[in-house]
């Protein structure tokens, strides 16, 4: 049986966040175009608080600027801050592109950037720099649904009807930049033209060396984005993306591109069905060299597969990578104890109820989950693996769940940047490590376990049907 | 406009001084400006890292959910006892709230933590909506602290009050000074006790200095905040003496316990061991005791005879290479610029987020010629006199850390959430380590190798 829960309607108090707030989506969507800075309109403590969060994930210099708005401009409005933040930001780093963020606080003050930003461009006769305004109040959505938003904001900016062409769009969610490049690779290998956007695989994950660029290189150019409204189809994985912040729906409905809304190519099938739709498109046979990682990829489940059935795992994040890392959990023969994401609207609990019926043991659903009430739920189903971003240390540190990072954000390990999962082979790389966890906790423990258990005063048998 | 990047801001040229060059004073303790990308926080989070310590209290966060979730156990400070710091509350508000107002969700969020914890005290702090839509705040926390029969203390900490974190620490010690006043006219008796603060525990650092301090013969009665209850902190009024460590975020709570309770305060400093040795003497001499005099020679003498070899060992590797250090507050940069000159170190550059013109009058005394003094500095600064100045290593906070290993330079983590206490004979020892394995890492000369050069010519 399996329980579905939506927990805020129960509890007011959102304690040990499973989410956090929009502008910080849309600073990372924002770092996959070229040339780009994003700009918070709000106050100082924002684009700091955000500064820090993606530095200790990336292990990058990130710099995002600020309007610092204060007393004043919270009474009178906060265009002569914004004006002038966009003055220094441009005079600063030169970039070719500026998102402008809303904070919580601009947006209850109830500035209108669109206009300031207008009255900007027309006064200060701004040519070959675009300015984005972006709305993104954090109590309207989580990061997550912050990530989409700017994204679709982007593509509605640039794209204009253009002739059709032979590329195709590729829209990722907010996975890591290692992920990027192995999905670029498949695509290569593939043959295809392609747009892919947000492409943060350079800026986030900067080589050493060379002269100190203020804006890292990299990133989707302007032009390939304006040029998405003509492509043959676009490949999204916005599977639990909300339509109303979907940058594929808006293609779609705006400038009939056909929009192949997939899972994140996680595990053998969401591979398989990605790989599937790139030969259907491209015409081409798989090659040799797909087929090999996919049969590596075959033979490390099945020699794991009986220690992989052995986890329980509560898997918990951002609901796009929280469904793919659960399809590929079953596909192993572990059923997930625990499915959670901070996020309310991205209709999780509904895309996993057919993945999970059949399944002889329970697994519970939790959709704007915080830490307290998945910690709840991972004690109650014992859980033995906790599959997620840095936010879950508690489910080890307090009920010792061994965790497995994976997600955003991950500030309590080193290379949040490099954690691959796409594709075969990054599946192969995360199954590894996820058996490996099971083994490890095994290996360490079963001694122990097993005197305690069958040489206790009781001496009763606590094996588990 | 230059083709090029620049780093240079025409309005934030009076931030910038180079010591024996101008003799004017720096521009200091304002607003930052807007677009320069400063490495300040807010004013809220001022707040958040002076109470957080508070080991048994609920810390609930009036806001939208980014406020609590980016301090979510942000600090590295260790409880004896309650890990209830470590929880992060959040009334979560959505648009709804941000609407029609958020009280009634504060008051039921408050109601709930009761419910499940019984904690003795919650702070609610306020973050900038809720300064906006004019929620009161004041008036929940009264009506709820009568209803539990606890304190429910309001932090008043909107972040766009100003765009200095040390308006939170102002908001963060009223708190504290509410908490503590003894109710009905209580008195609270007097010891022969000391408080501490500007101590936050930061791996464990407080009860470092509780074992040099009992080994003189002295007691800590409670420490602001690190490793401290609610229960010990109203027991504050009674102690004999107040040590003030950080007082960027501490020296008016102290102004204000001489004021009210008549306690004393003396500044001191537990970093580097000329520090720890200096203000240990510094509290014998208060008590006035020969005994204890006597017993913190012996203390002093015996960890300085284990510290000076150490030092000496590193000393010798880190001579003449260059130091630049940006941190939060001008208590701890002054007590690391001492730290690298102790070790043999030339400061190129250095700077804090919040100091104020007698701070920065200190830093210009200690220094030497040329050095260049930034307050509020943004990373195209920072960028800037790391190449200029040729720096072997920085010392810093987590946002500065990455920059300077792109650049090639060593980097020392000297920031409100680290995990290793620095302070006192040990921490002398582990910073000194740390200096030595950053500046000195063979990585560098690696790194900064390309192999392939010629070929590519």
């Amino acid at each position: 049986m399996t329980e579905w829960k939506i927990t805020s309607r129960v509890r007011q108090v959102n304690e040990n966040q499973c989410h956090m707030c929009m502008p910080l989506g849309g600073v990372l969507a924002l770092r996959g175009v070229e040339d780009s800075i994003a700009l918070v309109h709000g106050s100082q403590g924002c684009s700091t608080y955000m500064r820090l969060a993606n530095v200790e994930h990336f292990n990058e210099p990130i710099d995002i600027a600020s309007s610092s708005l204060n007393e004043k401009q919270a009474i009178f409005g906060g265009e002569a801050n914004l004006r002038k933040a966009l003055d220094n930001v441009i005079r600063v780093y030169r970039p070719k592109v500026i998102g402008i963020l809303t904070s919580c606080l601009a947006e209850t003050m109830g500035d209108d950037i669109g206009r300031f930003v207008e009255t900007y461009k027309t006064d200060r006769e701004i040519r070959g720099l675009d300015i984005i305004p972006i709305s993104t109040p954090s109590y309207s959505g989580t990061h997550t649904e912050g990530f989409w938003a700017t994204m679709r904001a982007v593509i509605a900016y640039y794209a204009r009807p253009t002739e059709r062409h032979q590329g195709v769009n590729v829209i990722v969610p907010n996975i890591s930049p290692a992920d990027i490049r192995e999905i670029k690779r498949l695509l290569d290998l593939m043959g295809l033209e392609y747009t892919l956007l947000p492409d943060y695989s350079l800026t986030l994950d900067r080589p050493f060396g060379g002269r100190y660029k203020k804006i890292a290189p990299g990133g989707t150019p302007a032009a390939e984005i304006a040029r998405m409204s003509g492509a043959r189809a676009t490949i999204q994985f916005g599977f639990t993306c909300p339509e109303k912040f979907s940058p594929g729906h808006f293609l779609e409905q705006r400038f009939g591109v056909p929009l192949i809304n997939l899972p994140l190519p996680v595990g053998l099938d969401g591979t398989d069905l990605f790989v599937r739709t790139l030969r259907e498109i491209s015409e081409q046979a798989v090659p040799g060299s797909i087929r090999l990682e996919r049969g590596w990829l075959c033979d490390a489940m099945a020699d794991a597969h009986k220690i992989n059935a052995s986890a329980r795992p509560v898997i918990y994040g951002e609901p796009e990578l929280v469904y793919a890392l659960a399809k590929l959990c079953l596909e192993n023969g572990s059923v997930p104890a625990v499915i959670a994401s901070g996020t309310q609207n991205s209709g999780l609990a509904g895309l996993l109820q057919p993945l999970l019926e059949g399944a002889l043991e329970e697994t519970v659903v939790l959709e704007e989950a915080d830490f307290v009430t998945i910690e709840d739920a991972a004690v109650r189903t014992s859980a033995n693996l906790a599959v997620g971003h840095s936010g879950g240390r508690y489910l080890t540190e307090r009920q010792g769940i061994p965790g497995l990072r994976v997600g955003y954000p991950v500030h309590d390990r080193v290379g949040g940047q490099r954690i691959l999962s796409v594709g075969y082979t990054g599946s192969l790389a995360f199954l590894d490590r996820f058996t490996n966890t099971l083994l490890e906790a095994k290996h360490s423990s079963y001694r122990r376990l097993r005197k305690e258990e069958l040489l206790s005063e009781r001496g009763v048998s606590n094996a588990k049907a | 406009m230059p083709a090029e990047p620049t780093a240079c801001i025409d309005e934030r040229q009076f931030s910038i001084m180079t010591t024996g060059k101008n003799k004017s004073r720096i521009h200091c303790a304002d607003d930052s400006l807007a677009g320069a990308v400063s490495q300040r926080a807010c004013v809220y989070s001022g707040a958040r890292v002076v109470l957080n310590p508070v080991t048994d209290a609920v810390h609930l966060v009036h806001g939208p959910i980014g406020c609590a979730a980016y301090t979510w156990d942000i600090r590295g400070s260790l409880s004896s006892g309650s890990e209830m710091f470590r929880q992060s509350f959040s009334t979560d508000l959505k648009e709804r709230d941000v609407v029609f107002g958020g009280e009634a969700k504060l008051i039921a969020c408050i109601d709930e933590a009761v419910e499940k914890y019984n904690p003795p005290a919650i702070f609610v702090y306020a973050t900038c909506v809720v300064g906006l839509i004019g929620d009161d705040i004041v008036a929940v926390c009264k009506e709820a602290s009568q209803r539990h029969g606890i304190d429910v203390i309001p932090v008043e900490s909107s972040g766009f009050i100003s765009g200095n974190k040390i308006v939170g620490y102002r908001a963060a010690g009223e708190a504290l000074l509410t908490l503590i006043r003894p109710k009905d006219g209580a008195v609270v008796e007097k010891t022969r006790k000391i408080n501490f603060l500007g101590e936050y525990n930061l791996g464990g650092e407080k009860w470092l200095v509780e074992r040099y301090l009992r080994e003189m013969g002295i007691e800590i009665n409670v420490a602001f905040t690190g490793d401290s209850t609610v229960a010990a902190l109203k027991r504050a009024p009674g102690a004999c003496l107040n040590l003030v460590q950080c007082s960027g975020s501490m020296h008016w709570v102290a102004m204000s316990l001489e004021k009210e309770y008549g306690i004393p305060y003396i500044d001191v400093n537990f970093f580097g061991a000329e520090n720890t040795a200096e203000s240990l003497r510094k509290i014998a001499r208060f008590y006035g005791d020969e005994e204890i005099v006597h017993r913190t020679e012996a203390l002093i003498e015996r960890e300085m005879e284990r510290v000076r070899p150490v030092i000496e060992k590193y000393r010798k590797k880190l001579a003449g290479k260059r130091a630049a250090i940006y941190v939060g507050g001008a208590f701890k940069a002054l007590a690391i610029i001492r730290q690298m000159q102790e070790l043999g170190m030339e400061v190129m550059f250095t700077g804090t987020q919040t100091g104020k013109p007698e701070d920065y009058e200190q830093i210009g005394t200690i220094v030497s010629e040329g050095t260049v003094v930034i307050d509020d500095a943004n990373p195209a600064e920072i960028e800037k006199f790391l190449l200029e100045k040729d720096v072997d290593m920085m010392a810093g906070g987590v946002k500065e850390r990455f920059l300077a290993h792109k650049l090639g330079v060593g980097f020392v983590d000297h920031n409100h959430d680290r995990k290793d206490g620095l302070a006192g004979f040990d921490g002398a020892i582990r910073f000194a380590r740390e200096v030595y394995a950053t500046t000195c890492s063979p990585v560098w000369e690696r790194v900064k190798q390309d192999p392939f050069e010629e070929a590519q010519e």
